[in-house]
């Protein structure tokens, strides 16, 4: 039987989660590891709504921070379990994406970049701000979650890091896995086809600016589960995870590995992630080196990193 | 019964009348034209039928409801259907995605359903399909399907976007210069498909520059120059109208002249 493309990205990210520790010369890149995971949930994200929907968002840490924030503050003054206060924390996230997305959504291009970049900064700043409840810039410590020690107790000894590894691998994984499946479902084209022509998405009935909250509102709940899984592997968060370079990186990484393709936006994520620690190498131009990364991958492959190279591979092969 | 009652229908732009007290009506499988020097008003006046653009004055009937400035994915889910002069295709999508889309009000369903890849999603994706590929070989582009559309020659998404307008199933489907662009036999290609809708009781309200094909496959022609209406009838009383004449050479005339300039 022939592999579909989804099933095919999937495998290919399974087997990279599950074989790359083999090569891991340090316990130290099961925690690279598990970052570019949680980073690559939220870049999931943006593909729903960048990718397909063609929106742009330069707020979305603003749920990142709802998230984790959640995990610290929800288990504190409501007594609620961690994995609860993701799962609450997820909800927040969606129904301030429903309140937020519904006047700014309406706005195109560089305007709905701005307004949503504004609704970032205003959740950075509360969460810096209002420090009798959230600890301010210092940051605040967020609970254990409690899974490992279940799992060591079930026989399953895991190292922390390694612990956080597997569990944002699975979760990236799911993660990948829905976005998949909305890609080729009609509400995915719905999507999709609104990023092609607005106007004639229109006028095949689909309610485009329900179809863009919709978006809004998915993207956002991925940040959050992304959020939650770094508060509560860090056991600790700061509102520097909220703030606008964290919206910006996520957009960067989705835009660099290729926004329209699942796989591709997680390979930048990975890239964003990885890069910096292999430019160490240029020790002090390392950051030099990763701009210009950045404006020769988008120069040359527009379409981002991954579908560029397989277009390219193609092109030989036939 | 009349399907499509137009009244009385005008807009300004920046203080001029783009189009001004537009009326006419649409049986159920008539073809009605809409011919006119370029800058009539013809796309305006598709684009207040459609619910693009929200008339200043008059009113639009669709089976008998008032659907004056209803936005275009209403008058979807009510038959209403049209293509564009300009291109208005989904670029990054196959040109099977393309018809496909054009079955959402069909295929639509709850967005987790469709996330889960549920049996219930996978079957809406599957007819969506069907239906799709049927219509791609009703315009001849079923080899094309996979390809990206944005790759697509001109004739080509002309007919992708019939296709896609054709997925709704529309009781009134407005085509806006269908054959511009097209060859003589891709023209006459969608001379034929035209008739054979209309002959399924689909009405059609036509814009086209094409006037042996207008002559040939219209029932009634309504004519605008300067965003009114100067005529309408069968072909041969329009073609025989002083004014209608006037209007056409008057414009050619200019045309003429500005190419000599």
């Amino acid at each position: 039987m022939k592999l579909s493309a989804k099933q095919a990205s999937l495998l290919v990210l399974a087997v990279l989660i599950v074989l790359s520790p083999f090569f891991f010369p340090s316990g130290y890149y099961f925690r690279v590891g598990s970052l570019l995971f949680v980073n690559g949930l939220a870049v999931v994200g943006i593909v729903i709504l960048t990718g397909f929907a063609g929106q742009i968002s330069l707020g979305h840490a603003g749920f990142v921070g709802i998230g984790a924030y959640a995990c610290a503050l929800a288990p504190a003054y409501l007594g609620l379990h961690p994995a609860l206060s993701a799962v609450l924390g997820a909800v927040v996230s969606g129904a301030t994406a429903y309140l937020v997305g519904r006047p700014i959504l309406r706005l195109k291009g560089y305007y709905l970049a701005v307004a949503s970049l504004g609704f970032g900064i205003l959740v950075s700043m509360v969460l810096a701000n209002e420090a009798r409840w959230t600890g301010g810039p210092d940051g605040i410590k967020t609970p254990d979650l409690g899974l490992r020690g279940l799992l060591a107790d079930m026989g399953l000894e895991l190292t922390n890091p390694q612990f956080w590894y597997a569990l944002s691998g699975l979760a990236l994984l799911i993660g990948a896995w829905l976005a998949l499946n909305l890609r080729d479902s009609p509400t995915g084209r719905a999507l999709r086809a609104l990023h092609g022509s607005e106007v004639a998405a229109r006028t095949v009935g689909i309610d485009v600016a329900q179809a863009k909250l919709m978006a809004f509102v998915v993207s956002a709940v991925y940040a959050s589960a992304s959020g939650s899984l770094l508060a509560l592997q860090n056991r600790f968060i700061t509102p520097d995870v909220a703030g606008y370079m964290h919206s910006i990186e996520l957009v960067t990484m989705a835009v660099l590995g290729g926004a329209g393709s699942v796989l591709g936006a997680i390979f930048g994520a990975g890239i964003l992630t990885l890069l910096p620690q292999a430019l160490t190498v240029f020790q002090n131009y390392e950051q030099i080196m990763l701009g210009l990364v950045m404006m020769l991958v988008m120069v040359f492959m527009r379409q981002g990193l991954l579908p560029s190279v397989l277009g390219l591979m193609r092109g030989r092969g036939e | 019964m009349s399907l499509l009652v137009v009244e009385g229908l005008g807009i300004k732009f920046g203080g001029l009348h783009a189009v001004k007290d537009v009326g006419f009506t649409l049986k159920s499988g008539e073809i009605v034209s809409i011919i006119g020097p370029n800058g009539a008003g013809k796309t305006t006046l598709f684009n207040m039928i459609s619910g693009i653009y929200l008339p200043l004055a008059g009113r639009v009937m669709l089976n008998g409801e008032d659907v004056t400035g209803m936005s275009p994915n209403r008058l979807a889910e009510r038959g209403l259907s049209r293509t564009f002069q300009n291109l208005q295709i989904f670029q990054s999508m196959t040109v099977l995605e393309n018809v496909m889309a054009g079955f959402h009000l069909q295929a639509r369903g709850p967005v987790l359903s469709d996330m889960l890849g549920l049996p219930g999603s996978r079957r809406r994706s599957r007819e969506a399909e069907a239906g799709a590929r049927l219509l791609l070989e009703r315009v001849g582009l079923e080899r094309a399907a996979e390809r990206e559309a944005g790759a697509l020659s001109y004739g080509a998404l002309k007919r992708l976007e019939i296709a896609r307008a054709l997925a709704l199933r529309p009781k009134v489907l407005l085509l806006d210069e269908p054959a511009a662009g097209c060859n003589a036999v891709e023209t006459e290609e969608i001379d034929h498909l035209i008739a054979a809708v209309a002959a399924e009781g689909v009405s059609i309200l036509l814009v086209e520059h094409d006037m042996k094909m207008v002559m040939r496959i219209s029932n009634h022609i309504v004519v605008l120059d300067y965003g009114e209406k100067i005529a309408e009838g069968d072909p041969a009383t329009v073609s025989r109208d002083k004014r209608v004449i006037a209007a056409y050479l008057g414009a050619q005339a200019t045309e003429a002249a500005n190419a000599d300039g």
